[in-house]
């Protein structure tokens, strides 16, 4: 068990250093000059080059990297080339809601993937099983921008209940910042349940034939107690990978339905922030990313050894 | 249960909200704007972004002048100003007990601060040219500022009721990026970045008093989310509203109305004068020729778009049209590209920025002049990118861009320009331009000038961009163009 940790961790922080080498280099071969962007076509070249300056864009490529790297490592991301505010509470500000959006949108891709999964699985090659997986099909099939559209359409602008978008800060009024994140939730979740739904039925399927359900089941639990008591737990490996995937993707990859109901998510930041080459923001909520996305991912793998019992004696003689 | 109880929740919050709208809309006094782009900063002195302005222009910030909806120059700070014989000395009465938003006095040593942080050493003021006239700045007591100029300068007033001139305290300048610190009708209470940004009526306001209390600016920029949030009335106006294709949504609408104005966008087709086969007039001209502005409006702009002719503002007192001086014409066109030696055409690039009028422009470009025989390849590139390639590396043949800054004519005099237009005759109309101070020569001048671009066809001038802004009908007193970025929100208030 420690083992595996040991080596997890390791893993961990190669990624860490090589995802901070390919961010900060990609970033600067990009075409573009953060400081001739700021001050637009009319500004001199002498004047886009004080700017340059005042931003240490003119200091030789290496001093620059590991000016970087020392303040990240002491959780300094410097400051925002044309906010003028320090990244990481950037970053901070729109944490508070693409993790808010993240949790809300698994919780309902959780709630009714899973079920919808292992329903179709009892009842596989029945009317039921076919009716559900078309439905996961469409719902794959279906990017979650445009049901986030269609989801304005109807609550907000056919019926007014909802809010068409925007946020309320959560100290300012909560009650409104979480009805802000109803639809987006949505929104981002129906895919991923669909997704969810045919990973789990897929899965549940592959062992219902299993040897130890036939064992269960001999030993007098009908279908239903047998797979839920056991197939569920051995079909969950697959589906924790997917959620874990998941996850990782509803932290950094909104950025459309953050558009589409004008959310400050991390996604909008990351991409204002490329367009305006706020090389220094850009850098900084791509390393977070990267600890968030490879913590999740050490995550998963723990937890596959805590449902697992087989995976803690691997790697033991 | 449990199910219940959060679904009554959610009832109970939701009606909560409704009245909390309901109860906004009786006071009549606050009003929720949309706006496309998010603006990087509040300090109109430290960027070229128009958002920035489009925020704080006229309205936290002011100038010593400031620009009307004409686009005329109006005492702002300055009450009154008189100007030396020679054009050369500017002596301005300030307005008294005017106070900074933070409670700060305002006197002329704020004045002289302002100017010479923007025209120093280590200034990095977008529009520092407005300053370069600029040889002293004098506070001559707390409500008296001389400034004299090194030469003559025609548009000095109006320059400096631009954003980039806007007097800031000394105490707070270098806080405005987060924190704007103005004298203006309205002062800045929030930004929630990647959100809004709200400002409330400023009390000690030394002025007309404003009538609304509160506007909240909300940045939307998906199109189609900007059409929702009109129509289910989360925002009460989209001064520039993304999305032409659907205004007649809103136009059919008494609950809407639509506001098609002016910009000061000067659409062009860039050429690259410098770069082979565009150095060749006759090339050019065949372009000129061959460009169909109307097809051009109607499928980039929905027919929202004025023609022009040359590197000028119809709305312009001194706008001569020269839309005629090569009117659309192929035959004249295969001609002229046979004398330039080709009548088989080539192959060419047009760049174009993420805007939809250069997108889709393009496109319809790229298929006029394959009509003579030339083959563009499109490609899209980013705001920043454009500015590497383009701009300063003049990496490019083609470009189609919006030139936003009013009366930019004298960019043409400049042969390190972009366009790299080199010629010796424009340069001295423009300089006789600069030491003219007379209407009748001023007129004369510009009109020789905008004329002269036309037929040189240093770009191909396409359209002067609309202003297209929707509005909930019951609001008045909104600027129909745009003459500075900006969105004036002194006079702007319900009828009901």
């Amino acid at each position: 068990m420690l083992g595996i940790l040991l080596r997890r961790l390791i893993g961990f922080a190669v990624t860490l250093f090589v995802a901070a080498l390919a961010i900060f280099f990609l970033l600067d071969i990009l075409p573009g000059d953060p400081a001739r962007f700021i001050l637009g076509v009319n500004a001199s070249a002498e004047t886009v080059n004080i700017l340059r300056e005042q931003m240490g864009l003119n200091l030789p490529v290496w001093e620059r990297f590991w000016g970087w790297v020392s303040g990240a490592l002491s959780g300094d991301f410097g400051i925002s080339h044309t906010q003028g505010a320090p990244v990481a509470s950037l970053i901070g500000e729109r944490l508070g809601v693409s993790l808010p959006l993240a949790l809300w949108a698994m919780l309902i891709s959780i709630t009714l993937g899973l079920p919808i999964g292992i329903m179709a699985a009892r009842r596989r090659g029945k009317a039921t099983d076919s009716i559900l997986m078309m439905l996961a099909q469409v719902g794959v099939a279906v990017p979650n921008f445009w049901f986030g559209m269609l989801l304005v359409l109807l609550f907000s602008v056919a019926l007014g209940w909802l809010p068409t978008g925007g946020f309320v800060p959560w100290d300012e009024n909560w009650i409104e910042a979480a009805i802000a994140l109803i639809l987006p939730g949505v929104a981002l979740a129906l895919p991923q349940a669909a997704i969810l739904a045919r990973v789990m039925r897929t899965a549940l399927v592959d062992v219902i034939h299993a040897d130890f359900i036939r064992t269960a089941r001999a030993k007098g639990l009908t279908e239903g107690q047998a797979i839920l008591r056991h197939g569920v737990r051995n079909a969950l490996l697959p589906v924790l990978t997917i959620l874990g995937l998941q996850f990782a993707f509803l932290i950094a990859g909104t950025i459309i339905v953050e558009n589409v109901f004008y959310l400050p998510g991390l996604g909008r930041l990351i991409f204002t922030a490329i367009s305006e080459r706020d090389l220094v923001l850009v850098r900084g909520a791509l390393i977070v990313l990267v600890v968030a996305v490879t913590t999740t991912m050490l995550l998963v793998d723990l937890l596959y050894v805590l449902v697992d019992p087989r995976l803690r004696t691997q790697g033991k003689p | 249960m449990l199910m219940r109880s959060i679904g009554k929740a959610i009832i109970v919050a939701i009606m909560a909200m409704a009245l909390t709208t309901v109860g906004a809309y009786a006071q009549s006094t606050v009003m929720k704007l949309g706006m496309v782009l998010e603006p990087p900063h509040l300090d109109p002195t430290a960027g070229a972004a128009a958002a920035i302005d489009e925020i704080v222009y006229a309205n936290v910030f002011e100038g010593l002048t400031r620009i009307d909806k004409t686009g005329a120059v109006q005492p702002s700070l300055a009450t009154s100003w008189y100007i030396s014989d020679d054009g050369l000395t500017y002596t301005f009465t300030l307005k008294s007990r005017v106070t900074f938003h933070d409670g700060e006095k305002f006197d002329s040593r704020d004045v002289k601060f302002s100017f010479e942080r923007a025209m120093g050493p280590g200034s990095v003021n977008a529009q520092k040219g407005i300053f370069e006239p600029i040889e002293e700045v004098r506070a001559s007591d707390p409500e008296t500022i001389i400034i004299t100029l090194k030469r003559p300068t025609g548009a000095f007033l109006f320059n400096i009721g631009r954003g980039d001139a806007v007097i800031v305290s000394r105490k707070s300048a270098d806080t405005n990026k987060t924190n704007p610190v103005g004298t203006g009708p309205f002062q800045f209470v929030q930004w929630d970045k990647g959100s809004r940004v709200i400002l409330e009526e400023f009390k000690n306001y030394q002025g007309e008093t404003v009538h609304l209390t509160k506007v909240t600016f909300v940045f939307i920029s998906d199109p189609n989310t900007a059409i929702s949030a009109m129509l289910a009335g989360d925002l009460d106006g989209f001064p520039l509203f993304p999305a032409p294709e659907s205004l007649e949504v809103f136009t059919a609408s008494d609950k809407f109305r639509v506001l098609v104005g002016t910009t000061e966008g000067e659409t062009v087709l860039a050429t690259n004068n410098k770069k082979s086969p565009f150095n060749d007039i006759r090339v050019r001209k065949a372009i000129a020729h061959t460009i169909d502005r109307w097809a051009i409006i109607e499928g980039a702009m929905f027919g929202y778009g004025t023609p022009i002719g040359s590197h000028f503002a119809p709305h312009h007192p001194y706008f001569v049209d020269t839309t005629a001086t090569y009117p659309l014409d192929l035959d004249a066109a295969k001609k002229l590209m046979a004398e330039a030696g080709y009548a088989d055409g080539f192959d060419a690039t047009l760049k174009l920025p993420p805007p939809s009028y250069a997108r889709r422009g393009g496109q319809i470009i790229a298929s006029n002049l394959r009509e003579i025989g030339i083959r563009l390849e499109l490609i899209n590139v980013e705001w920043a990118q454009w500015l590497e390639d383009v701009f300063t590396n003049k990496d490019y043949d083609l470009t189609i861009v919006s030139h936003v800054e009013p009366f930019d004519i004298g960019i043409y005099a400049n042969p390190d320009y972009y366009f790299q237009f080199d010629n010796e005759d424009f340069r001295s109309i423009m300089k006789q331009l600069g030491e003219t101070t007379d209407e009748g020569g001023r007129r004369a001048l510009l009109g020789y000038a905008q004329d002269f671009l036309a037929r040189h066809a240093v770009n191909g001038y396409l359209f002067q961009l609309a202003k297209t802004g929707v509005w909930n009908a019951n609001i008045e007193g909104m600027w129909p163009n745009a003459p500075v970025e900006g969105n004036d929100l002194s006079q702007i208030f319900w009828t009901k």
